[in-house]
């Protein structure tokens, strides 16, 4: 039997090389000309600070399994149920692909920070996202990148994130341990720069990650201030000044940072809800994938047939990613061998 | 700075704003500080643009001031805004522009109640009807007075006989814009350039051939806040807040500034004084104040008003520096003379900030 996977990240990946060590043949789609998803633009994984490239070769190392055929440069438009219990995947290749099962994978997107108008992104130009910042890790530009090594630097948790005035009122999980890894690696880059990070809440949720954030502030010397960013503007000399309110001393600060790193959040990506909708599944407001029940129903939909793996249903981190994905394969496995289905 | 960043959201925020037959609120305040701005406005739109602007002297406060400073309740304040909605209709006219930034945020306010509570709004129909036996049609179109300039600003360029250049060496003069809180702050859609990055008055800056300053405090207070003044113990908090933007833009070395709303430019202007006094500095270039204009007086400037038609030696900062880079003739002895050639008399001269007497 055949099934069909949607998203070619490190969910979707994942679930297909479980799926094809069962016995089962897969079809992964994937809309760039790589896989890996939004993990190709990261440098190094919290909390054991792995390669992230790494694990991209690692997942794609296993999809070269005989049972696997991966469908590059393809976007998935539609899904319709053929037959009952039979699904078509129409993508936009033109190519129709069959399956009895179909695996949404479709990951987030990263939260667009121009949208968050006051802290200047796109304008100013000392202001770059986190995922920005992990690109210059990668090409070791961060010490030269305004002729300079920045002397200041302030990350911004929270950016799209909890933010009632953009609409985004889910927290995003990963950008705070991010924001503390990013931290330490800019310690370990720049030994002589000040680095301070604003935030509303620590969230360290997953194992290692609280130990990560006592030793970035004992070891690393990093500063956290609890405070949300009212406004950036930037001063004559290009670099940016921030007005914050440290909410613990109860002050309004303002600060002259040589770059400002705004730790962006994750959003539902665009193809979720149009793929979802072409086959009835519903969304949560906040447009990611609801799955038939929070804590008994994961990786299921209200559509039989039609399942889920990874941060398509809420912002995850890796760990649980793959988690899920391996679960998915299971749930799959059983709906397939008909020994669990689900209403 | 990126300025393709800014124009994608100056493109972002642009507004409906209608292009004639507007019926127009004056301002409680500009008449006093600026006495020529509003009959700047009216003479441009009416003689030089050739709109169509109607006015009704029944016309009366907004009760803004009142409303922020919680001393006149809600129901009150939507009641006499009805009243003027009221007056605009009995005139024939359905787009409303006010002259005053607390007005235009106070309409804006009123009106987004209303769409979202409309029994608010039949409450105050009743409340009109009952205290003067008036009905409204609500405004098609609300636009501030500077939004119709920034409208019009390219036909106001190719009519004007002056640019906001140096006439002596040709530099683009450097204009600070400071938009009133209430233009865009409480409504980002409502205002031209939204809140973060207003273009209302840097369009018309660079329209006229002057360049924008960009500065760390652009967007904040000037320190007018009604509460700020009104209360004499809270004005060295009014003038803090001036002086943290004087500091703040005075590394730019602007020419001037512009403001779109009454008391931000009164204080601008006159905090210079009250600062000079204070602590003996003064922002602008050798020993002057910044000029400080209404857009209403810099779009007459540029159109070639006489300067002390448009009121401008009302002003407590000296303008001629200005009136001399932009090549504006003007007589110096008639600066103190009223419509009879009477003088006026001659105002005191501050201690450090250099007038021109």
């Amino acid at each position: 039997m055949n099934i069909v996977i949607i998203g070619g990240g490190p969910a979707g990946s994942e679930a297909a090389y479980r799926l094809a060590g069962e016995g089962y043949t897969v079809d992964l789609v994937e809309k760039e000309n790589s896989i890996g998803g939004n993990l190709n633009n990261w440098h190094q994984l919290f909390p054991d600070r792995k390669s992230a490239a790494g694990l991209v070769k690692e997942l794609q190392q296993r999809l070269n399994h005989p049972g696997i055929t991966l469908h590059i440069d393809a976007e998935a438009r539609e899904i319709a149920e053929s037959a009952p219990g039979k699904f078509a995947v129409k993508l936009s290749n033109k190519t129709v692909l069959h399956g009895s099962a179909v695996l949404l994978a479709t990951g987030y997107k990263v939260f667009d920070a121009k949208r968050k108008e006051e802290y200047g992104y796109g304008i100013y130009k000392r202001v770059i996202t986190s995922a920005e910042l992990e690109n210059l890790f990668t090409n070791r530009a961060l010490a030269t990148l305004y002729g300079e090594a920045p002397k200041r630097i302030g990350f911004i948790h929270c950016v799209g994130s909890r933010d009632e005035k953009i609409c985004n009122y889910h927290c995003s999980k990963l950008c705070c341990v991010t924001a503390v890894k990013q931290a330490i690696e800019v310690r370990e880059m720049l030994p002589e720069v000040e680095i301070f990070c604003f935030y509303m809440d620590m969230r360290m949720f997953g194992p290692g990650y609280e130990e990560m954030y006592r030793e970035a502030q004992e070891r690393y010397d990093i500063k956290f201030i609890r405070g949300r960013l009212s406004e950036a503007a930037e001063n004559i000399h290009g670099q940016v000044v921030v007005k914050v309110e440290d909410t613990l001393v109860g002050k309004p600060l303002r600060m002259t940072l040589d770059l400002m790193v705004l730790m962006v959040g994750m959003e539902a990506a665009d193809g979720s809800g149009k793929l979802a909708g072409s086959v009835q599944v519903p969304l949560y407001p906040n447009g990611f994938i609801r799955p038939a029940d929070p804590h008994t129903g994961t990786n299921l939909t209200a559509r039989p047939g039609i399942f889920t793996a990874g941060s398509c249903t809420s912002p995850m981190n890796l760990t649980d990613t793959l988690t899920d994905a391996r679960s998915a394969a299971w749930q799959i496995k059983k709906w397939l061998t008909g020994s669990d289905k689900h209403a | 700075m990126e300025l393709t960043g800014k124009e994608r959201i100056w493109q972002e925020y642009q507004k409906e704003i209608a292009g004639d037959n507007y019926f127009y609120a004056r301002s409680c305040i500009r008449q006093t500080f600026f006495p020529g701005s509003e009959w700047a406005y009216l003479d441009i739109l009416r003689n030089k643009l050739d709109k169509r602007v109607t006015e009704d002297p029944k016309h009366t406060t907004c009760t803004g001031i009142g409303y922020h400073t919680d001393v006149v309740p809600a129901e009150t304040t939507m009641t006499v805004v009805a009243r003027h909605f009221a007056l605009m209709t009995e005139a024939g006219c359905e787009n409303i522009t006010p002259s005053c930034i607390t007005s235009f945020g106070l309409y804006t306010e009123i009106l987004d109640t209303w769409e979202h509570h409309p029994e608010i709004e039949e409450k105050i129909r009743e409340f009109l009807w009952k205290a003067t036996k008036r009905e409204f049609k609500k405004p098609a179109n609300l636009a501030h007075t500077s939004d119709i300039i920034y409208k019009f600003r390219n036909e106001i360029a190719a009519l004007a006989p002056h640019r906001l250049r140096d006439v002596h060496t040709g530099r683009p003069l450097r204009g600070v814009d400071h938009i009133g809180c209430h233009y865009a702050k409480m409504f980002p859609a409502k205002g031209i350039g939204g809140a973060e990055f207003p273009a209302v008055l840097s369009g018309l800056i660079q329209a006229w051939g002057g360049e924008s300053v960009d500065y760390p405090e652009r967007r904040h207070c000037c320190g007018f806040g009604f509460r700020n003044y009104l209360v004499m113990a809270n004005r060295g908090f009014s003038v803090a807040n001036s002086k943290k933007k004087f500091e703040s833009m005075q590394a730019y070395e602007p020419d001037f500034i512009v403001a779109n709303c009454p008391g931000c430019a009164m204080f601008l202007d006159k905090w210079q004084y009250t600062l000079s006094e204070m602590e003996g500095v003064t922002y602008g270039q050798h020993g002057f104040g910044i000029p400080v204009f209404t857009y209403e007086e810099l779009t007459a400037l540029v159109l070639g008003y006489d300067p002390w038609e448009i009121g401008l030696q009302m002003h407590q900062v000296a303008v001629e520096p200005f009136l001399d880079k932009i090549g504006i003739a003007y007589d110096p002895e008639a600066k103190y003379l009223n419509s009879r050639g009477e003088s006026m008399g001659r105002p005191a001269c501050p201690t450090y900030m250099k007038v021109i007497k």
